[in-house]
């Protein structure tokens, strides 16, 4: 579905991402972790051609390395950013319609989904979404990217500063999410991560260092040591 | 003052203002969106004001000479943006700010080869030039249209930016341009949609301008636009509303003062900054204006 050759990421002369290589399956859950500052941020940023990049990314058997960040987005590959950025000034519904932008003949159904699968939404529709708690934001921002009806989602850190029952009902959702797409999912918390996966990577200082099937990237010691806490 | 003559200071109030507030909402939307004050705003509306001159010298109608002067300062609104501001979109704002101030003076000194600096008259039809009595109360036609052409197209406005897909993504842009992009919109396109906008609307107030001076010369736009940007900010810059509100608060004190002391007269545009400054220290956000990061139309 997605195959990453070279990706390499400057800010000036600071190398944020020496070179990536990843292939990703269709239907997977594939995880990128790493530390704070290993270039996973940057990394997805890249994919989207929202930062300056090197290197070639095909999706769906073609090649998007030069399509704006727009145009990627119509093509199926959506990107759930890190900090959530919910539109905060749009309502609940507003921020769904934003991410129905290009697919306005299926905006009622999808709307409707939604509010299936986030039940905590269905209650603040007209609510300005910088109201909601961070975890309602996650799931805003996470619904708002699957109203395009993509091909794949790429989530940026959707555990990040929410309680860990919150975080247990994202992972189920995107755990949900895998019977219809695919899935790029980066996080610091790599046992949570790892645990959905199918697939991962390991990222360290710009550079893959380890990857292999997720489960046997739970057993294995260096990754424990680092990432899991022992 | 009697009655009638606060009546008659009034209706001048509410169309001076309108003008003003016609310009300032061009101001205050692009400034929502890009963070910019487009000093070349009040010079688009100069561009408006000749072209519908030009149009009508040509001999056609004056509705149609509207429409064209309209259209034209859309496209030179949109092609500033595509040319001049565009390339700059990651540069530091000062850069954006001085590029905007070269644009003005541009056009203005290219409007001065192409038409000389001699203000010429402009001719409006007699439809527009009738002057209504009531009692004692002289009412030009202009007077009464300006301010309600003014309140239906802010109500056209807010109608676009609160109940149409394009104006929720221009309130979005004003939040987050980045992540606009990732909802698979081009952001470029809804900020050519705010210059048009914006553009035109500074059109009309062109025309409003031409037709009751009747004379266009092209500085025009210097103070006028100067004074809509003032009246942008104490409505509260990057809110629709507010420069709507700002610009008839600036016309009223602007014809009052005058009106109560005529021998200050002279002074009426240091009252209009001076009003500025006043509010500004009490509510540096201006009277509808938030938190200045988190602007909302």
């Amino acid at each position: 579905m997605l195959d990453v050759k070279n990706l390499q990421v400057y800010y000036g002369v600071i190398a944020a991402v020496r070179r990536i290589d990843m292939h990703i399956d269709p239907n997977t859950i594939v995880t990128l972790i790493g530390s704070n500052g290993a270039g996973k941020t940057s990394t997805l940023n890249a994919i989207v051609n929202a930062v300056k990049k090197k290197g070639q990314v095909v999706f769906d058997g073609r090649d998007i390395s030069r399509h704006p960040t727009h145009r990627i987005v119509k093509e199926g590959l959506s990107l759930v950013p890190e900090g959530r950025r919910v539109f905060i000034n749009l309502t609940v519904d507003e921020n769904l319609r934003m991410g129905a932008f290009n697919n306005d003949e299926n905006f009622e159904r999808l709307r409707g989904e939604m509010y299936e699968l986030f039940p905590r939404l269905a209650g603040k529709k007209q609510q300005l979404a910088g109201t909601l708690s961070g975890g309602e934001q996650q799931m805003l921002a996470i619904a708002r990217a699957l109203m395009s009806e993509p091909k794949m989602l790429m989530l940026d850190e959707p555990s990040l500063g929410l309680a860990p029952k919150i975080v247990g009902e994202v992972f189920e959702i995107i755990t949900e999410l895998k019977k219809r797409i695919t899935i790029l999912l980066i996080e610091q918390n790599a046992f949570a991560a790892l645990k959905i996966a199918d697939y991962g990577y390991v990222l360290e200082n710009g550079s893959i260092s380890l990857e292999d099937k997720a489960s046997a990237l739970l057993g294995n010691d260096d990754v424990r040591k680092k990432y899991l806490g022992g | 003052m009697d009655f009638a003559t606060f009546l008659q200071q009034l209706v001048n109030g509410a169309s001076l203002g309108s003008m003003y507030a016609l310009i300032a909402i061009g101001y205050t939307m692009v400034y929502g969106v890009l963070r910019l004050i487009n000093f070349a705003h009040g010079d688009i509306m100069m561009v408006g004001a000749f072209l519908t001159y030009m149009a009508t010298a040509a001999g056609l109608p004056f509705s149609l000479a509207v429409l064209i002067g309209i259209l034209g300062s859309v496209i030179v609104g949109v092609l500033t943006d595509k040319i001049a501001y565009k390339p700059l979109r990651n540069a530091p704002k000062i850069s954006l700010l001085i590029t905007a101030i070269g644009i003005s003076f541009f056009l203005e000194n290219l409007f001065n080869v192409i038409f000389g600096g001699v203000p010429k008259a402009f001719s409006a039809p007699d439809y527009l030039t009738k002057v209504l009595h009531l009692g004692e109360i002289y009412l030009p036609v202009t007077v009464i249209i300006i301010p309600v052409v003014t309140v239906l197209i802010l109500g056209g406005v807010l109608w676009v930016l609160y109940r149409t897909k394009y104006g929720m993504a221009i309130r979005a842009l004003a939040f987050d341009i980045p992540t606009v992009k990732l909802m698979g919109v081009d952001a470029d396109r809804i900020i050519s949609i705010v210059f048009a906008l914006g553009s035109a609307l500074a059109a009309v107030g062109g025309v409003f301008y031409a037709v009751s001076y009747p004379s266009i010369d092209p500085l025009m736009g210097v103070i006028v636009g100067l004074k809509a940007f003032a009246a942008a900010v104490l409505g509260g810059i990057g809110s629709v509303t507010g420069a709507v509100i700002g610009g008839f608060i600036l016309g009223f004190t602007e014809i009052f003062v005058v009106a109560l002391f005529p021998e200050l007269g002279g002074y009426k545009d240091a009252f209009a900054f001076f009003f500025l400054i006043l509010v500004l220290l009490f509510r540096p956000t201006g009277i509808m204006g938030e938190d200045l990061e988190r602007s909302r139309f």
